[in-house]
């Protein structure tokens, strides 16, 4: 919106902000060397990007698949999600539909992704199937669990990337109780940087409007500092990994 | 359920409502509260969960403080091209359909989200939590003009309904006991009561699922606004903010212009990062980037979506090389945690939006340095602050900048002459030894005199015993 107040503001902004500037600031006391060396080369014109120089030193993601598929159970594991393994979507529809079974739930939503189908096609109850046109907000918070599949698994955090895009939207995979997701092996990533470059990558052109990482199941240290899942999002994250 | 403002509890006043009042308004709560032992034991037991976290966590870096340096040249490289990322983010945000406002500050900020409430015929408002709205004191100006606030994040909700502000700008209501929550739900929500934590989230969980439903309009904050992209990165634990930006059919995001970031790389760097040093965690439950409303082909989310860039006394800092780096903190609350200072006076004794190490060091550009300076001697020096900050601000050094500067712009009259009387007297040696000769003499009255000027001062320390002889006197006698 260009009011002529906002752009005013946005002029007297953007002057101060040049204004400030003119006067340039010492870099960061920084313990090492390379980083003092980088930054001397001043803002604009970095030697080596803050990327490159923490990489080494951020936690390990793992080098071969094996590594990175032990890390990313072993994290997950850690954040409290559940994590099953398939031989393929048919042996992941056998596990949903059972979880579905023991569980009693009612009413399951899940998105019209091909990877996604197999499961929703094998449960015995009520299916909300979201795709890319508009549905009821109130069916969907009604139902107990939703089924995506993702864009990507992150074996340094454990996290799984899913997009408005390419995920159902941006409610699927947060309102209902239970999120339950499949990530084929070769999804898995070794760090949260090459997640991003696939964002970067993968959607270039077509941004979707929400890129999201979900850790774990939702939680919350609000009462005295004590971890308790289930604040908002999903209580319960199950992740099933195929292949 | 008709969504709507809670009716809050009726509650102290928590800002001075004279800021000249501020400092003895400080005075008084820091007495109040470091008083208060039982308080102290609870914050201290809070954090003890969080130092084991994040020590853990640390450990899973390769190198910690060789991250540091990276994750200060991010956001050091982003402040000092502000000029430049600022547009950058602004234009790729538009290309996306989003829409971008400016605010120079607090009331222009209020104004322009008004403005879009009564554009988008709006009724609810669910808000995630945002630090930049406290700032503003966004709430209290929607309630005036009739719109029902939820905040949806646990610890906000209860400070809402509690009519507090947040206690800590990460742990709103981490001074508040488990009881006193089952009992605040039970006179407004009307539930039983009950002492376990998992139980009285569930009270609340249950409480907003309808209410993020029924919202017209969802605020939230923006931890980070990426140049490259366009987008805005969103940090959260509960889900809240990711429902509050699903839902309803608008999205307003405010954030001051300091938290842009040249490209997706330095997200890598800087979201695990704030995640260890803010609660101890490998990452946050949610990190979420917002490029715009909802796309063509996608099947939910925002028709509008809004940015509002706050400036807000930030050129301020930036027009200040020295403290410059004080924009590059990320909000982790690192530097609160670990603060001897704020351990004993608590969130509130500081009156202000942002407490701890970090807000004593930027109030007093937002606010004035006259009124605020006291604040810059509420540290024990000992640099705990700086060493946790995962950007690297020189934290505990701005404090003592701040005092410099306030000592320029308002010299303490006394004080100054009080220095002066030792110079004359210390560059006058026969004046210096007389002087020195009477003040061991009478070194004991000052004790029994309790003069005002000195009251505080001895009030908690022994003064110590005056030596027979001078320093002088002594070396000519040994040599």
């Amino acid at each position: 919106m260009s009011t002529p107040a906002s752009t005013s503001a946005r002029d007297t902004i953007l002057a101060r902000i040049r204004e400030a500037l003119r006067v340039p600031a010492p870099p960061p006391h920084m313990a090492s060397q390379a980083a003092g060396a980088t930054a001397a080369s001043g803002p604009g014109s970095l030697t080596v990007l803050p990327l490159e120089m923490a990489r080494p030193w951020l936690p390990d993601g793992g080098e071969t698949p094996a590594e990175q598929l032990a890390l990313l159970t072993d994290n997950l594991a850690k954040l409290r999600a559940e994590v099953h393994r398939a031989a393929d979507l048919a042996g992941a529809a056998g596990i949903v539909a059972g979880i579905a079974r023991d569980r009693g739930w009612r009413r399951v939503a899940w998105h019209g992704h091909p990877t996604v189908e197999p499961a929703a096609a094998a449960l015995a109850c009520e299916t909300l199937r979201v795709d890319d046109n508009a549905f009821d907000k109130n069916a969907l918070e009604a139902c107990d669990a939703g089924i995506t599949a993702c864009d990507a698994a992150i074996a340094q955090t454990g996290s799984i990337l899913v997009s408005s895009g390419t995920c159902g939207g941006r409610a699927l995979s947060i309102l209902p109780h239970v999120h339950i997701v499949l990530v084929s092996l070769d999804q898995i990533v070794a760090t949260l940087s090459d997640a991003l470059e696939l964002v970067r990558t993968g959607y270039a052109g077509r941004m979707p409007s929400m890129v999201s990482f979900i850790t774990g199941p939702s939680r919350t240290g609000d009462i005295e500092r004590i971890l308790v899942l289930g604040a908002h999002g999903p209580k319960e994250l199950l992740v099933i990994l195929v292949g | 359920m008709t969504p709507g403002s809670p009716a809050a509890d009726s509650h102290p006043v928590y800002e001075a409502e004279d800021p000249h009042l501020a400092k003895r308004k400080f005075l008084d709560d820091a007495a109040e509260h470091v008083r208060d032992t039982g308080h102290r034991a609870f914050v201290r037991k809070a954090l003890g969960g969080y130092y084991i976290n994040r020590d853990t966590q640390q450990a899973r870096y390769r190198d910690w403080e060789q991250a540091r340096d990276a994750a200060s040249l991010a956001k050091w490289s982003a402040v000092n091209r502000l000029d430049e990322l600022l547009p950058k983010f602004v234009a790729a945000f538009e290309a996306n359909g989003g829409q971008v406002h400016w605010a120079r500050n607090a009331d222009e900020a209020r104004t322009i989200i008004l403005e879009l409430l009564r554009g988008a015929k709006a009724k609810a408002v669910i808000k995630s939590k945002c630090m930049t709205s406290e700032e503003i004191h966004l709430n209290a100006a929607l309630e005036d003009d009739g719109y029902g606030v939820v905040e949806s994040d646990l610890g906000e909700f209860i400070q809402q309904l509690r009519g507090e502000p947040p206690y800590h700008f990460v742990f709103p209501c981490m001074h508040v006991r488990r009881d006193e929550i089952s009992d605040l739900f039970g006179r407004h929500l009307g539930t039983p009561p009950t002492d376990s934590p998992e139980e009285l989230t569930m009270i609340a969980r249950r409480h907003m699922r309808r209410l993020y439903v029924d919202a017209d309009v969802g605020i939230t904050g923006a931890n980070f606004l990426v140049a490259e992209t366009g987008q805005i990165s969103i940090t959260e634990n509960e889900g809240n903010a990711r429902l509050t930006a699903a839902l309803p059919r608008m999205h307003i995001a405010i954030s001051g212009i300091e938290k842009v970031v040249a490209n997706l790389d330095d997200l890598a760097v800087l979201l695990p990062m704030l995640a260890t040093a803010g609660a101890g965690q490998p990452m946050t439950c949610y990190n979420t980037l917002y490029a715009g409303p909802r796309q063509p082909g996608e099947c939910d989310g925002p028709e509008e979506m809004h940015v509002v860039l706050l400036d807000n006394s930030r050129t301020a800092i930036l027009a200040d090389p020295e403290q410059r780096d004080s924009l590059h903190c990320i909000r982790c609350g690192a530097c609160l945690n670990v603060c001897p200072i704020f351990k004993n006076v608590g969130g509130f004794t500081y009156g202000t939006t942002y407490q701890g190490p970090i807000g004593s060091v930027i109030t007093p550009h937002l606010r004035g340095l006259a009124d605020w300076n006291h604040l810059s001697g509420a540290s024990s020096l000992c640099g705990a602050c700086t060493d946790a900050c995962p950007v690297r601000i020189d934290i505990h050094h701005h404090l003592l900048h701040n005092r410099r500067n306030a000592a320029k712009t308002a010299p303490n009259r006394l004080e100054r002459l009080g220095h002066k009387l030792f110079a004359a007297v210390a560059s006058r040696p026969w004046l210096f030894a007389t002087g020195g000769a009477v003040f061991r003499k009478t070194l004991w009255l000052l004790k029994k005199l309790r003069l005002p000027l000195l009251g505080d001062w001895l009030a908690t320390r022994d003064l110590p015993a005056a030596p027979a002889a001078s320093f002088r006197s002594q070396w000519r006698a040994r040599k």
